[in-house]
């Protein structure tokens, strides 16, 4: 039988890392971006724009990102769309961040104070001027601290695609711990590997929120 | 010629009517303060002179340009009338000739050149083109107003809407921004003012509005209304101000 020194688990292990920050990226990104498109719909001033957002943010927020999973995994083939694990992880992280950072991002939206829309309103702006130049530079400075906070949260969501397949840390975790029965170890190492990720991203939360209180 | 001429204006809060169908006109060049007790509709009134309140029934007429309730798009109505807030809101994370020259730049489209010369002439006309580069956190809240004043007049609205804007001022602040005003006034600027500076009202307005429970039940020459009130209600108002 093989024998696996410990050096050749971590460097396994390490290996696989790169696909879960790979993964945590393209998801935060992409999330990201679609987070703002609902965003404004959610805040724009048209009634069925707003539902349709608040329909989609709570779909995602109320359903396990698990099933997300599933469904982009398992239905798109039923309709005609091959997925490989890496587009299903990817998609299903993409919708999950959008809906969530969106949600995240009314809330800062929100917290700018009524009169801005007022002035730039008497200003003769348009919504899309409004939010581009008087209320988004405003919620920008209180959304930081906890988007970078809800990106460990991507992070830690990325482990569930190893269920379909996809060989991010805890995929390699799993298959490491069937040649080596070694699981007390390689799982331990795995989080600590989460932890390594994760850890940073809230220490700088805090201390982007510390900084962001100080400016004002 | 009347610059603005409000007809039938109703507006409700929930089960609340705050205004019970008002009339009013504004002569180009004339300044007109709306006096009355809190929840006598008169900021209502003001605010929904620019659409900042949706009315219920009624139409605004400024300079022209006709707003009904049904109307979605206010952006005609709002070039040619400026507001003025109590709270001032200028735009925190600009510095004041930035906030002056924000409209100019994304609702004119103005040049850049154009823009910075037009800030710098609304700024200087109130006083604080030295000021230009100041935060609004780093200026009084006089000098705050008098940028949110040149903010306004940069669009060259055809009429100013001041609502309560010495409200929120120290004392010692109120006269700096009173003198903008007058001046204003005296360049022949339409001004509508929801004012609690009666002495100010008096030596400056060509007109008084006296709102009482959603209705105008007085309006004339500040100096017949303040000396000869003829409702009841004007009476009690205008001894209660003056026994402060």
């Amino acid at each position: 039988m093989l024998e696996f020194s410990f050096w050749d688990i971590l460097s396994n292990l390490l290996l696989a890392a790169r696909w879960t920050v790979l993964l945590s990226v393209i998801a935060f990104v992409a999330g990201g971006l679609a987070g703002l498109l609902v965003l404004m719909a959610r805040v724009a001033p048209v009634p069925p724009l707003q539902r349709l957002a608040k329909l989609y943010i709570e779909l995602f927020q109320g359903t396990p990102l698990l099933m997300q999973l599933f469904i982009v995994f398992f239905a798109l083939p039923l309709v005609g769309i091959e997925t490989s694990p890496w587009t299903a992880a990817a998609l299903a992280l993409t919708l999950f961040t959008s809906a969530y950072l969106a949600e995240i991002w009314r809330g800062c939206v929100e917290a700018v104070p009524k009169g801005q829309w007022e002035a730039s309103a008497s200003l003769a702006m348009g919504f899309s001027e409004q939010m581009r130049w008087v209320v988004l530079p405003q919620a920008l400075r209180i959304a930081v601290p906890p988007t970078v906070g809800f990106s460990v949260q991507v992070v830690k969501g990325t482990a569930v695609t190893s269920i379909i397949g996809f060989v991010e840390i805890t995929k390699a975790g799993t298959m490491i711990t069937n040649a080596t029965f070694q699981p007390f170890l390689v799982y331990g190492l795995v989080g600590l590997l989460y932890f390594a990720l994760c850890y940073p991203l809230s220490l700088s939360a805090k201390a982007l929120e510390r900084k962001l209180n100080v400016a004002r | 010629m009347s610059l603005v001429k409000l007809s039938g204006i109703r507006k409700s809060f929930g089960s609340v009517e705050v205004l019970k169908g008002v009339d009013m006109t504004v002569r180009e060049g004339e300044v007109v303060a709306m006096i009355g007790r809190s929840g006598s509709g008169k900021s209502t009134l003001l605010r929904s002179v620019n659409g900042l309140e949706r009315i219920d029934a009624g139409v605004i007429e400024v300079d022209g340009e006709c707003v009904d309730p049904g109307q979605i798009d206010l952006r005609a109505l709002r070039l040619k009338v400026g507001m003025v807030f109590q709270q001032f809101n200028l735009f925190p994370h600009l510095s004041a000739g930035e906030n002056v020259m924000l409209a100019l730049k994304v609702v004119k489209r103005m040049g850049k050149a154009d823009t910075r010369a037009a800030a710098e002439q609304a700024l200087a006309r109130v006083g604080l083109g030295h000021k230009f580069d100041a935060y609004p956190s780093q200026l009084s809240g006089g000098q705050q107003q008098r940028v949110a004043i040149a903010r306004s007049l940069a669009m060259q609205p055809k009429v100013l809407l001041c609502d309560e804007i010495t409200s929120a001022l120290d004392p010692e602040l109120v006269n700096e921004v009173l003198s903008v005003v007058r001046k204003l006034a005296e360049e022949g600027m339409t001004l509508i003012l929801v004012t609690h500076e009666m002495r100010f009202a008096r030596e400056v307005c060509d007109q008084l509005v006296f709102m009482h429970g959603g209705r105008i039940i007085e309006q004339g020459p500040p100096v017949a209304l303040f000396d000869r009130p003829s409702t009841p209600e004007l009476a009690q108002f205008v001894g209660m101000v003056e026994a402060r």
